[in-house]
């Protein structure tokens, strides 16, 4: 792939909005989707009537229990005689919203485009939403064993612990930082000022999975503006542009993988870091927000986008690195784990959260190493999607 | 600026059941031939990024995209998926290669509506669930049905001239090898057949069919490396219209109309009627939308009924449409109906259609609906 070479036109975001993230809200879907798309409209200035394509994203349909959702829900971004399309890669659909909207922005097919995500994990599934991801499974092979998701997650995340020698109460750190770090977040649904012992002795729910290890579930939805060049020249004096863009999909064959390091992220790092022009992403990246639905993710994440060596991102968590006035600040939004985790809207909720930090807006959350770089990163599917979107000042 | 061509086309399927494959298969099959297709490629090497187009519930898996790189060589490289019509993958894929970004783009769409036991069921569920689905309506073309009157009021079409439609259409697909559904009827046939929902009887209603359809696009440098003889993507053009139902106007298709001026647009064309040669496929899943449509998108006028009488939309007439069949004829094999038709397209402008054959096919206009209770449609404009 030629990748930086011949991308001529610029890409930035110039605003962003999120709905509150709770466990149950009273919004449709449809209302969900024009809270969030108002307030980023809102910040960037425009007006439903300015926007000429909306790219949205939502994951699994049956959450909302309503086939073709997208369709469903479009009403609420003001697809009304618009262009409009719906993508998705599971739980790594969230960044990949921005990812396609880069494109057509980039391609000058959409000068002005409203990018959108969704999920109303509430209402459809009984007894828990849970139940959706019992059909998420290969019907033959895998269907019959009737998996859930905390399973095969407890299986990779003890792969992990063993591999890399990883104690569960270096673990749980992340669970307490970003749950702090939450506190500070309009929106958060899980914020909460615990102990590496609170989580410990939260219930045991698949070894070596505890309750506090786990993100919530929860309704919400974010949005962005991301405009060509020209445009945002016109209606901001600090645009963020869109600096690289990386995803790669792995095999449905997960258990055929070694669990313990996510090739999948690090291939799409890659061809992020290359379109970005970043060699040393370690001295690069100034904030980070990786996908953190378990704690033991957000490590895995770090290694697998290199800013971490390799079994090495326990040892950065302890010293405080990762901190929100460390080195390297890791979701100083409090990630899924604080914030909330509506799926492809928690991805979004992240770059919205990196484009804040480096407009120097994200209040009490603001990091201190006055950010340049910023990349944001999700994972989906089977253990086997890896979205990354970077973030440039 | 970067130009798209396609440069492989490949199908699995056209079935009305296909137990013997499943659709990791067809599709394997699909993919298989259209990189043959496109001089032999490999995908490992060769492609940079696979689209598939696809929806949870007609697949019957939660998250069905897991399902996606194995059959397209996409494994650890970029893949995702447009829960879309095949043709909103033609443009994503599209906007992937004019960005600068990509230079090959595989996309996939596949459809295996004889695995769909509830079929009905999930059409129901795609309604709205708050102000439509508590109606219970006794049918799933009940909507369609209020939307193929408003249009025959407002442009006066009679019962016949949907049957001229369809006898015409069904007698193309005699041409083809894809249209298992083909037959020769005649308007008394028609005229007797059984109501399904007024005004659509049986005949007014496609069935579906399984199938898998791959497609290959390529920037104007690499596809020049591959062939002298391309099929070019001159325009592309997606929207849709509002979601709820009764706030729309059924008379016309806003949403292929909008399509269709952007799709133009990007193509430089002021007229769709004079392109020179012009092939035209489109969504007939219902008789009435393929005349719906060819008002929607400038193709006819409101005298579009005796446009039909006198022979413009036949094979020999100035604006042939499907002149291999469509819908009616192949059955409707869910998201894939789009690349259907674009397949069709692409045979006829690289004069490979065999027996359904426009002379000197030149450019061609395509057309995709996403059916069931959405208001989305997409355009692609093609050239030799």
């Amino acid at each position: 792939m030629r990748f930086n070479l011949r991308v001529k036109n610029r890409v930035a975001v110039i605003g962003a909005g999120l709905t509150l993230f709770r466990r149950r809200l009273l919004e449709t879907p449809q209302e969900m989707v024009w809270i969030a798309a108002s307030r980023a409209l809102e910040q960037a200035g425009l007006d439903f009537r300015d926007i000429d394509c909306v790219i949205s994203g939502s994951a699994p349909d049956a959450f909302d229990g309503v086939h073709l959702k997208g369709e469903y829900y479009s009403e609420g971004a003001g697809v009304v005689g618009k262009p409009h399309i719906r993508v998705y890669v599971g739980g790594g659909t969230g960044v990949f919203v921005p990812v396609a909207a880069w494109w057509y922005v980039a391609s000058g097919l959409c000068r002005r485009a409203l990018v959108v995500a969704e999920e109303k994990m509430s209402s459809a599934a009984e007894p828990h939403p849970q139940a959706v991801f019992r059909h998420i499974w290969d019907p033959l092979v895998e269907k019959p064993l009737n998996p859930n998701l905390i399973w095969i997650f407890a299986l990779e995340m003890h792969r992990y612990m063993h591999k890399c020698r990883v104690s569960k109460e270096d673990i749980a750190l992340v669970s307490v930082k970003n749950k702090r770090n939450a506190l500070d977040h309009p929106s958060a649904q899980a914020a909460a000022d615990i102990t590496v012992d609170d989580v410990l002795n939260s219930p045991m729910l698949v070894y070596p999975v505890n309750r506090l290890d786990i993100s919530p579930v929860s309704d919400g939805a974010a949005a962005l503006v991301m405009v060509s060049e020209e445009w945002a020249r016109r209606y901001t004096d600090n645009p963020i542009w869109v600096a690289g863009i990386g995803f790669t999909l792995d095999t449905t064959s997960w258990t055929n993988r070694e669990l313990s390091f996510p090739v999948y992220v690090r291939n799409a790092a890659e061809m992020a870091y290359r379109m970005a022009g970043i060699d040393n992403p370690v001295k690069s990246i100034d904030v980070v927000e990786p996908y953190d639905p378990f704690d033991y993710k957000e490590l895995h994440h770090l290694e697998g986008l290199g800013l971490a060596p390799r079994c090495g991102a326990a040892k950065l968590t302890r010293e405080g690195v990762t901190a929100r006035d460390g080195d390297l600040p890791t979701c100083p939004s409090g990630g899924l784990l604080g914030v909330g985790n509506p799926i492809a809207a928690a991805g979004l909720m992240k770059v919205a959260e990196i484009f804040w930090q480096l407009r120097g807006e994200a209040g009490a959350r603001q990091v201190k190493n006055d950010p340049v770089t910023g990349l944001a990163q999700a994972w989906g599917d089977l253990m086997q999607a890896g979205t990354v979107i970077i973030l440039r000042r | 600026m970067v130009e798209v061509a396609v440069i492989g086309m490949g199908y699995s399927g056209f079935s009305p059941s296909t137990p013997h494959l499943s659709f990791r298969e067809m599709v394997y099959e699909a993919a298989k031939r259209a990189y043959i297709d496109a001089g032999d490629i490999d995908p490992r090497r060769d492609i940079d990024a696979f689209v598939s187009c696809q929806e949870d519930f007609w697949e019957g898996v939660s998250i069905s995209d897991e399902f996606a790189p194995e059959q397209i060589g996409g494994v650890l490289k970029p893949v995702y998926t447009v829960a879309g019509d095949g043709l909103q993958c033609i443009a994503s894929a599209v906007a992937m290669i004019k960005s600068g970004a990509f230079d090959v783009v595989a996309v996939e769409a596949h459809g295996k509506p004889s695995e769909i036991s509830t079929l009905s069921d999930i059409v129901r569920f795609s309604f709205d669930p708050i102000y439509v689905r508590p109606l219970d309506l006794a049918s799933i073309h009940a909507l369609q049905a209020i939307e193929a009157r408003a249009f025959m009021d407002s442009f006066n079409i009679s019962k016949e001239a949907l049957g001229l439609y369809v006898v015409m259409s069904r007698r193309n697909g005699l041409r083809s090898s894809r249209a298992s559904h083909a037959s020769e009827i005649d308007l008394d046939t028609y005229m007797k057949s059984d109501m399904v929902s007024d005004p659509l009887s049986e005949h007014d209603i496609a069935p579906f069919s399984d199938a898998a359809i791959v497609a290959v696009l390529a920037s104007d440098t690499v596809a020049r490396g591959y062939s002298d003889d391309l099929v070019w993507v001159r325009g592309v053009g997606f929207a849709s219209d509002i979601y709820t139902y009764v706030f729309r106007d059924l008379s016309i298709d806003r949403s292929a109309r909008i399509a269709a001026d952007k799709a133009y647009k990007m193509a430089g064309i002021d007229s769709p009627k004079s392109l020179r040669n012009l092939v035209v496929e489109l969504d007939e899943r219902y008789s009435y939308k393929a005349l719906q449509t060819l008002i929607s998108i400038g193709l006819a006028g409101p005298d579009i009924a005796r446009d039909l009488e006198s022979g413009v939309f036949n094979r020999s007439g100035a604006i042939p449409v499907n002149p291999g069949g469509g819908a009616l004829s192949e059955g409707v094999p869910l998201e894939a109906h789009g690349l259907a038709r674009l397949l069709s397209g692409y045979e006829q402008l690289k004069g490979r259609a065999g027996s359904a054959q426009i002379d000197d096919a030149e450019n061609a206009i395509i057309h995709g609906w996403r059916g069931f209770a959405t208001a989305t449609s997409s355009i692609v404009v093609l050239s030799r």
